[in-house]
């Protein structure tokens, strides 16, 4: 089989096991559990598989050229009449997302193994979520990417409202009309391109050739950036995010933030700024204020959470500014510390909603004040939350450290002293970081246990593999990022010189 | 008989059929005017393949008389879901009146 | 990756000795870590002890045999550092020839070779002590990896050759002190320790990163060879900004790195963290105090030393901080109570001096060394006796201690001796590297550090030989008849210890043992090892000639070293009137102690300050105003959106009354004028 092939059945795999789940009779609950831990076990091999073949060899763009060159790349055409096409490939920034939420929905599925009612449903709706997002991270036709990206809303719609807590159905209505919105006006750009490209063409490659006029550049590119920038939670229009990650259950949380977000600032860096560098370049000063005040909001707000779930979800909205800053800054050393930075934190804070939802399944609660001592109790998954606090904090050696320290950079080497403004108001909001990941580990692990933690145990085997996987990926894109930066350099300096066009 | 006398049949019976589903209370009644509505567009159908014959509009009169068989069985199979619809509203409700029945407003 | 140098005449076996002095440590952090801690504490105790022996090894043959070569080539040496080996770790340009890039290195200097052989001395002395301090203790299995894992971090940041290597240890070190202080981490009290340590420390760190960043990307380079040549200086002294907002990039940038060691070193104000992380085990303390997290901000303001001599402004700060520290620090600890918290005073106060001593230029640059060298050795035994004491005891309070000479003969000793070294007497270790620092600071013209080091001395010798007294002579407990009056309101008593269990009072020898190997440094090393540091641990980098020449040239003040020794002798004189003759302290009229011992004692209410802050002005009026305005305001609009949206489609939904023969009817309407407007006529 050919890698293009395979490339396209990493969506076909989840979508089709969603169509057989969907046959199997009802109250099957192992064994619809079993089946979908196989179909994503399958598919993270598969994507592992692909990565390799990624890493052995992969075409390399000529020095100094705008034009992406995909690996594994398939054409074909889907509606020939309005040049719509079906293609595929990757870049290493594609592949690296690939990689991201191969293993967060196969840890999810772990993750979600205590669902008891309506487990069929809720892992239909997962391999449809999951196939959206495999298909949107591959497509290079803005039709398919978009096509893609609507098929993630409905189910997590559902996987809210029907398997969520607390203010499930607002939570999951203010997120869907939220992320619509966006998609309102990512439609409305990608229209724009569509048309004012005068080749009537939705493929990414093609439409980096094209130079749009400067009066289209300046609306379509906001359009573009705020629509991506609404589901990739950029300040202060992330507040769909805290409420929808906090009621959805663990692997739907794990999977929202952890890599749904990140289709948002994929989107903006491959289409909005790759696309319509003209616009982007005037308009990025305010973005770039947006993402600081994302950062620094962010870590004051999870300060006075008490909501375990709202912490990490305010956190995220921090650590998603520190994405669209690094993005802001157009050098290298910045774009690249956005993209480890989506790395980073789609593995932090799958790992810290996936503890969360351990913990609550033993203390049966979230709030901070209610649990006391756990650390003893369950020594693993303290230790775990620890390292997964840590690296959330920016410890070196933990793949926080190496995105942040990029995207500092990225943001002294500017050269404009509104992005050293912003960039040292990031680096002194780790401090309110290490306030809120310390009170929270403090509270609930250290001091005497109490009653939260009777008869607590320690995690199971099934809840030990998501755990070390996630962790391992911490660890090892914390002590290992020179190799990730080097290819992710390769499929970034084709934007960045589309950007200095 | 001609194609005049036929058209003002299904004229009639068309009339018949709004007034009634414009006016009947009753759901079954609703029913039945409706389905008085469509028969009066199968005699047009059924008159056209008979009278027609020659016109340029209707070169097979088969296809007319086949056209109307065919609406005749969908027409059965609608009614007989609408009827459950129905059966199954008089089981909650108790009562088949059209202008309760007003859950649509929201 | 890969790309490993060695430069200079060192060979290949150097370099694996480099590894070998990282591996060490780190592979009993993962062992002891992952697998044996659980399994058997006892083994992975003496596996922890055994290959930190191996490191300790190690070091004395890197410290040999660069001995040798610096000695084999004068001059040559320590003007020109050496790179065991170098790996990049990232990049931030393209490719891996980029000057701006993260490197992993060994750098071989006076300095880090210095603070290899002491780091690995003491962590191995600690480790065994901590096998007989942690026998009873249920979770030593999950002390030693830390330990080791405190040691490896600490290793790798004083080898390191550029600033990004150092910055990645340091926070190590911090993250690793973290989990020690609270290493009991059922007490509230050790929790609330290491997280004020952490977070006090992590505030300095990022303006240590900013400083970091601007100082790298001005001078092209983070490696200390780019760093510390006189083009970095030149590239970096230059001032931007506009209108009032200007500063001078050398200035800010080096201040920034100097905030980070400022906290690192526990530097006034941020001293507060220090004397709280006593909630740790003692081995731990002693580890701290002696030879890694607070020596690091020293280590740092060394390693940058020619960088920062070339900004004015920023000596002054690490002469003006240093100085007040040491005083300070030294005043508070006259009046503390808590055994620990008086070593960590003193502690405070000794980083105080080698603080200002940097700042007062390259002539006091290896005194500064050579005071770490010998501090290391005489604070390290204080903390471990003190902890055997409070082993005996089950009490962290010198008012429950007393007369454990009878009980503690060999720890009354080698206690002894520290108090003499650190209270600088001659011919014990103390006395040396206190009096080059006076030295230097006299010769170069600094009269006000000068004098605040004079007066540290002289209330250093005052509150040591106070412990000394308090602890080990009079009779048990005798003290505590004092205390009962004052013990109600003293902030500092630190109770009972969980850490003492319930065993009588014995020296064990895996605890005496380090504690008299450790008396023989405290004694001697002073008097044998200032020939060699003020010859050859010199400021990295060029012009360190004349500096060694100004630093051998000021033998001038004949009369210091008797002038501080009357001050050490007075300082012990009038603590043997007042604790020494069997007495409790000094005799207050009516009972009472006066304002300027209770302001003392209660420590300058500077921790009060930080709750209030942190409490009142954090929380209340940042975070707390945060999260309202995030759910009254943000999250209000998006309300306020979809209420509008409501209410639009609430006025849409009147046309629709939910009748289907409404509908119907309209539909039919609508049919016929369509059929009227298409010009069909009924």
């Amino acid at each position: 089989m050919s890698p293009s092939l395979l490339l396209t059945l990493t969506w076909v795999l989840p979508l089709v096991s969603a169509g057989i789940l969907m046959a199997f009779p009802a109250g099957s609950n192992q064994a619809v559990k079993r089946f979908a831990l196989a179909a994503n076990a399958a598919n993270l091999v598969l994507i592992t598989w692909l990565s390799v073949a990624f890493l052995q060899d992969h075409p390399h763009a000529p020095p100094g050229s705008t034009e992406s060159v995909l690996a594994f790349a398939a054409d074909y055409a889907w509606f020939p009449a309005w040049h719509i096409h079906y293609h595929v490939g990757v870049d290493a920034i594609s592949m690296s997302m690939m990689f991201l939420a191969g293993v967060v929905v196969f840890c999810g599925t772990l993750a979600s193994w205590g669902i008891g009612e309506r487990s069929k449903e809720f892992f239909v709706l997962l391999q449809i979520l999951a196939a959206g997002v495999f298909g949107s991270f591959i497509s290079f036709d803005l039709f398919a990417f978009f096509v893609f990206n609507e098929l993630t809303l409905i189910p997590t719609y559902l996987l809210i409202g029907m398997f969520g807590s607390g203010r499930k159905e607002f939570a999951a209505m203010k997120l869907n009309l939220m992320l619509m919105g966006g998609s309102a006006l990512i439609l409305l750009g990608i229209l724009g391109l569509y048309f004012e490209s005068g080749i009537r063409s939705f493929d990414i490659v093609e439409l980096s050739r094209i130079h749009f006029d400067k009066g289209f550049q300046m609306w379509a590119f906001p359009a573009l950036f705020l629509g991506f920038g609404i589901l990739g939670n950029l300040f202060p229009f992330h507040i769909w995010s805290p409420d929808g990650h906090a009621s959805a259950p663990t692997a739907i949380s794990m999977f929202l933030a952890g890599v749904h977000m990140k289709l948002g600032s994929y989107g903006c860096l491959r289409i909005a700024m790759y696309l319509l560098p003209e616009g982007c370049r005037p308009w990025m000063d305010v973005f770039m204020v947006l993402a600081a005040g994302g950062v620094v909001w962010g870590a004051f707000v999870a300060v006075k959470q008490k909501d375990l779930k709202y912490m990490n979800a305010y956190s995220s909205v921090s650590h998603c500014g520190l994405v669209f800053l690094g993005l802001a800054f157009l050098n290298l050393v910045g774009l690249r510390g956005a993209v480890m930075q989506m790395l980073a934190h789609g593995f932090i804070t799958a790992a810290v909603f996936c503890l969360i939802g351990m913990i609550y399944g033993r203390t049966h609660t979230r709030l901070i004040p209610e649990m006391s001592g756990l650390m003893a109790r369950m020594p693993f998954l303290a230790v775990s939350f620890i390292i997964a606090g840590f690296a959330a904090l920016g410890l070196p050696g933990l793949a926080g450290f190496a995105a942040e320290l990029n995207i500092f950079l990225g943001g002294f080497t500017a050269g404009s002293p509104l992005a050293t403004v912003c960039s040292a108001l990031a680096v002194l909001s780790i401090v309110v970081t290490a306030i809120y990941v310390l009170r929270a580990a403090n509270g609930i692990l250290h001091g005497p246990p109490n009653a939260a933690a009777a008869g607590v145990s320690d995690a199971t085997l099934i809840e030990k593999i998501p755990l070390v996987i996630l962790l391992a990926c911490i660890i090892a894109l914390g002590i290992f990022p020179g190799p990730i930066v080097a290819l992710l350099d390769e499929a970034l300096l084709p934007i960045l010189n589309n950007l200095n066009r | 008989m001609n194609l005049t006398s036929c058209l003002m049949l299904s004229a009639a019976l068309f009339a018949i059929g709004a007034y009634g589903l414009v006016t009947r209370r009753n759901m079954i009644a609703a029913l039945m005017s409706l389905e008085l509505m469509v028969n009066a567009a199968l005699i047009n159908f059924v008159a056209f393949a008979r009278f027609g014959g020659g016109h340029a509009a209707a070169p097979d009169p088969e296809a007319g008389s086949l056209f109307a068989l065919f609406a005749v069985a969908v027409t059965a199979a609608e009614m007989a879901l609408a009827l459950a619809i129905v059966i199954a509203v008089h089981r909650q409700r108790r009562h088949l009146d059209i202008r309760d029945l007003d859950g649509m407003h929201g | 990756m890969g790309d490993s140098t060695v430069i200079g005449p060192l060979g290949e076996n150097m370099g694996l000795i480099g590894y070998g002095i990282l591996a060490f440590p780190l592979l009993s952090f993962l062992i002891n870590g992952l697998w044996l801690g659980r399994k058997s504490p006892r083994a992975s105790a003496w596996t922890a002890a055994a290959l930190m022996g191996l490191t300790l090894a190690l070091a004395v043959l890197l410290a040999n045999a660069y001995r040798g070569i610096v000695l084999a080539n004068p001059g040559a040496f320590p003007a020109r550092a050496a790179l065991l080996w170098e790996h990049t770790w990232m990049s931030f340009g393209l490719g891996t020839d980029s000057v701006l890039a993260a490197k992993a290195g060994f750098l071989l200097d006076p300095i880090s070779v210095m603070m290899v052989f002491v780091i690995s001395c003491i962590s191995f002395l600690v480790h065994v002590y901590s096998i007989g301090y942690m026998h009873d203790d249920k979770s030593a299995g999950r002390f030693f990896p830390l330990l080791s894992f405190f040691t490896f971090a600490m290793l790798g940041m004083v080898v390191s050759g550029n600033l990004i290597q150092t910055f990645f240890f340091w926070e190590l070190v911090g993250v690793a002190s973290y989990l020690l202080i609270g290493f009991w981490y059922a007490k509230p009290s050790a929790v609330a320790a290491s997280k004020k340590a952490f977070i006090l420390t992590r505030l300095a760190d990022a303006f240590f990163l900013i400083g970091m960043l601007v100082v790298g990307i001005s001078a092209g380079g983070f490696g200390f060879d780019r760093l510390n040549s006189p083009e970095a200086a030149a590239a970096l002294n230059h001032t931007v900004g506009a209108g009032f907002l200007t500063f001078n990039l050398l200035t800010v940038g080096t201040l920034g790195i100097y905030m980070g060691a400022w906290g690192k070193s526990a530097m006034f104000p941020f001293h507060v963290w220090l004397p709280d992380a006593m909630e740790g085990p003692t081995p731990v303390s002693s580890l701290i105090h002696s030879a890694t997290m607070v020596v690091a901000g020293v280590f740092l303001t060394a390693r940058l030393f020619p960088l920062f001599s070339a900004a004015a402004h920023t000596l002054r700060v690490v002469e003006c901080t240093g100085a007040f520290t040491a005083v300070f620090a030294a005043a508070i600890a006259c009046t503390q109570t808590d055994l620990k918290r008086i070593l960590a005073f003193s502690t405070l106060s000794q980083l105080g001096l080698m603080m200002f001593a940097l700042g007062t230029g390259a002539g006091a640059y290896p005194a500064s060394m050579f005071h770490i060298f010998t501090h290391a050795f005489f604070k390290c035994l204080l903390f471990l006796s003190a902890g055997v004491v409070i082993h005996a005891i089950h009490s962290n309070d010198v008012r429950d201690a007393g007369g454990m000479r009878k009980a503690l003969p060999r720890t009354y000793w080698a206690t002894l001796i520290a108090v003499l070294a650190i209270s600088g007497i001659w011919p014990f270790s103390g006395f040396f590297s206190k009096e080059e620092i006076l030295h230097a600071a006299f010769a170069s013209g600094h009269y006000g550090a000068f004098l605040a080091g004079l007066c540290t001395s002289g209330l250093t010798a005052f509150y040591m030989s106070r412990y000394f007294f308090l602890v080990f002579h009079g009779t048990r407990g005798f003290h505590g008849a004092y205390a009962g009056s004052a013990a109600a309101g003293a902030a500092g008593h630190g109770g009972k210890d969980p850490d003492a269990h319930a065993h009588p009072v014995r020296e064990g020898l895996l605890m005496t043992l380090p504690i008299l190997i450790l008396a023989v440094p405290s004694a001697l090393i002073g008097y044998f090892s200032k020939g060699f540091f003020m010859r050859a641990v010199l400021p990295s980098g060029s012009g360190t000639a004349e500096a060694g020449g100004e630093a051998l040239a000021h033998g001038g003040a004949a009369w210091l070293p008797a002038v501080a020794t009357v001050l050490a002798l007075t300082g012990v004189a009038v603590s043997w009137y007042w604790y020494g003759m069997k007495k409790n302290g000094p005799a207050f009229p009516n009972g009472k102690a006066p304002a300027w011992y209770r302001i003392l004692s209660n420590k300058f209410y500077i921790d009060e300050l930080y709750l209030f802050l942190a409490k009142r002005v954090g929380a209340r009026l940042v975070a707390a105003p945060a999260a309202w305005v995030e759910r009254r305001i943000v999250n209000g609009a998006f309300d306020w959106v979809t209420g509008a949206i409501k209410r639009m489609a609430f006025v849409q939904s009147l046309a629709q009354s939910g009748q289907v023969q409404l509908y119907i009817a309209v539909a039919l309407l609508g049919l016929y004028l369509l059929s009227r407007f298409a010009g069909l006529a009924f």
